[in-house]
């Protein structure tokens, strides 16, 4: 067997794959940031709670109704983005002619009262959630053995990032919320109905915010606390990508996410800072981020 | 930034006696405001040295945050990681190095103004919710340090049992009581020079970048010069804060530099009134004293903390000072 810099091979591979799952979910999530803050103009501190929602509806489907992984692949973002679509209508639909600043604090106010609740009624020690049965085991690829769920979880938020990326900049229905974006006023006028638009992409950007939840539960316990650091974690990629493209956040996503497990093998003690430290030269380098355009 | 602008006091005076008698006005605010601190320990229930402490050490992080947020227009989210620093820094220096109060508070202190500087010439790069997401980020790289480096910060434990020496190694900081009147003169003399920033032609500048930036630009000032003065300023008075609470409470750790501890500031200067002078120092009495009241409740602290950040942001913007200032017609 090679060796690279004295890194066993199993290890390096090992680590870049852990990296790639975290930037999957990394990848999910700015880009449910970009297509809310596209058209909502508000950061939603609550993504990451939504994130944790989305790992225990799918644990509640399956311990409370017997529904399985399957199902709630599908039910769990849907719920959630129910959840989501209530929000929009009762919270930040009255927000939108104030600053900016405002949706951030009460998203995050929000946030605050999901993990309590949740807290309170689960505990913070966490609840397993079982590798469904089909993707249990794990192929030997010679080099590494890369077990089935994970590589599901790569692919499986791959397609979910191309899809989104393909219903935005390819469809009808991706052009009226582009169009949206970039002129409320003057879409509304061409006769669409603009608010519905904007309650809809709320809801899906909290639906894809529980995909990853779901993606996550079988590896990460179900935990309340599981998306508060993450999300601050998400919002530096957020900076270093820029929200301006759809194809850079999924890029910066998954690439930061390999970064992150390069250092975990290089240099361990700096794999939970990395993404800031990136962030802090990106700003240095180029203010307005990989793929931002200066607004 | 309009929308801040329009719950804050206004930026120009109606006339010059108008602001003589709102001047006038502060002045005896101040005064009473010293009087009570005077007496608070004498009063029973709530003349608990300690609590009054906690409560003033917060009430100052509160100003100099919302020096900031309500008078420069810019909201940090990271203002735990200058507070959490800065309390790490005292406590390790008057536990270990065995200094007395007053250096150990000026190296928090300078600690804080130091991080701060980093810090903000790098947020200061982007604007509005960009600058908010990245103070948040570089404070979290402050909570990951202080998670890894036990041997400075300890850990989980934190760093106990911190001695208060003697004052200018003189005066015995000993009992409750004599510590308080230190904090107490600290927490006046802070709020002090926030007043004197806020009405210096320094802070009229600011209001201006806060309610119009691309005109300040245009009229030539140099925006990111003041931005980033003020960021610094508050970083270092948010490190006073903490370096007092570190050497009053004897106790600084994790929950300090956590960004639990950043969104509680903001939230102290939302209930108190953003952009009041004297708004952050009610809003962290109400959530302090709340904090403490509700300490059975265990996780539903968090639930109420997080249903009064929605009912703020959605229908009390102006905050309970600001409320009141509207009610007489006065900025306060």
């Amino acid at each position: 067997m090679f060796e690279l810099l004295g890194i066993p091979p199993q290890a390096l591979f090992g680590q870049l794959l852990l990296g790639l799952i975290n930037g999957s979910f990394y990848a999910i999530l700015s880009l449910g940031l970009a297509v809310i803050f596209g058209l909502l103009n508000i950061i939603n501190f609550t993504h990451g709670a939504q994130y944790m929602m989305g790992a225990f509806i799918a644990w509640m489907l399956l311990n409370w109704v017997g529904i399985g992984y399957w199902p709630a692949l599908v039910l769990a973002p849907v719920i959630a983005g129910v959840t989501g679509v209530i929000i929009e209508r009762v919270f930040l639909k009255r927000l939108y002619h104030l600053d900016h600043l405002y949706g951030l604090l009460l998203t995050f106010g929000l946030a605050l009262i999901i993990q309590g609740l949740f807290r309170n009624y689960f505990g913070s020690s966490g609840l397993p959630y079982q590798i469904p049965a089909e993707l249990r085991g794990g192929q030997n690829l010679g080099f590494m053995f890369l077990p089935n769920y994970r590589g599901w979880v790569v692919v499986a938020s791959l397609v979910v990032c191309l899809a989104t990326w393909f219903i935005i900049e390819k469809t009808k229905l991706g052009a009226y919320l582009r169009a949206a974006t970039e002129n409320p006023t003057l879409t509304q006028a061409f006769g669409i109905n603009v608010p519905l638009l904007i309650t809809l992409t709320y809801g899906f950007g909290v639906g894809l915010a529980a995909f990853a939840g779901v993606l996550a539960a079988p590896i990460y316990s179900v935990n309340p606390n599981m998306g508060a650091d993450l999300i601050i974690v998400v919002f530096a990629v957020v900076v270093i990508g820029g929200m301006g493209s759809i194809m850079g956040a999924i890029v910066t996503g998954f690439g930061l996410g390999l970064v992150e497990g390069l250092t975990k093998v290089f240099y361990p003690e700096a794999s939970a800072t990395v993404i800031f430290i990136i962030m802090a030269i990106v700003l240095l380098v180029k203010p307005a981020g990989l793929f931002g355009r200066t607004a | 930034m309009a929308d801040i602008a329009a719950t804050g006091s206004p930026s120009i005076s109606a006339s010059p006696k108008a602001a003589a008698d709102n001047a006038a006005l502060h002045r005896m605010i101040f005064i009473g405001l010293a009087a009570t601190l005077l007496v608070l320990p004498f009063i029973p229930v709530i003349g608990y040295p300690f609590f009054l402490m906690k409560v003033l050490c917060f009430a100052l992080f509160a100003c100099a945050f919302n020096l900031m947020l309500g008078y420069g227009g810019l909201l940090s989210f990271g203002h735990a990681a200058y507070f959490g620093l800065a309390s790490y820094v005292s406590a390790y220096t008057a536990k270990h190095w065995g200094l007395t109060p007053e250096l150990s508070i000026l190296l928090g202190t300078a600690s804080g103004a130091v991080l701060g500087l980093a810090f903000g010439s790098l947020a200061i790069r982007r604007q509005g919710i960009y600058f908010a997401m990245i103070t948040l980020a570089l404070a979290q790289m402050v909570f990951f340090f202080s998670l890894q480096t036990p041997r400075f910060t300890g850990g989980e434990d934190g760093i106990q049992a911190v001695p208060r020496n003697n004052l200018f190694g003189l005066i015995p900081l000993g009992s409750d009581t004599s510590t308080y009147y230190l904090v107490a003169a600290v927490f006046l003399a802070g709020v002090a020079l926030i007043y004197r920033v806020i009405h210096s032609p320094f802070g009229q500048v600011l209001k201006a970048i806060r309610d119009n930036e691309a005109r300040a630009v245009s009229l030539g000032y140099r925006v990111n010069q003041y931005k980033l003065a003020v960021f610094v300023l508050s970083a270092t008075l948010a490190g006073l804060a903490g370096s007092m609470k570190a050497i009053a409470v004897q106790l600084a750790s994790l929950t300090d530099v956590h960004w639990s501890m950043s969104g509680e500031v903001v939230l102290m200067t939302l209930v108190g009134g953003m952009g009041t002078v004297f708004g952050p120092i009610i809003g962290a009495a109400v959530i302090i004293s709340m904090q403490n009241f509700l300490a059975g409740l265990g996780a539903w602290v968090t639930v109420v903390q997080g249903a009064i950040f929605v009912v703020c942001v959605l229908i009390f913007r102006e905050g309970i000072v600001g409320v009141i200032g509207k009610w007489i017609k006065r900025p306060l």
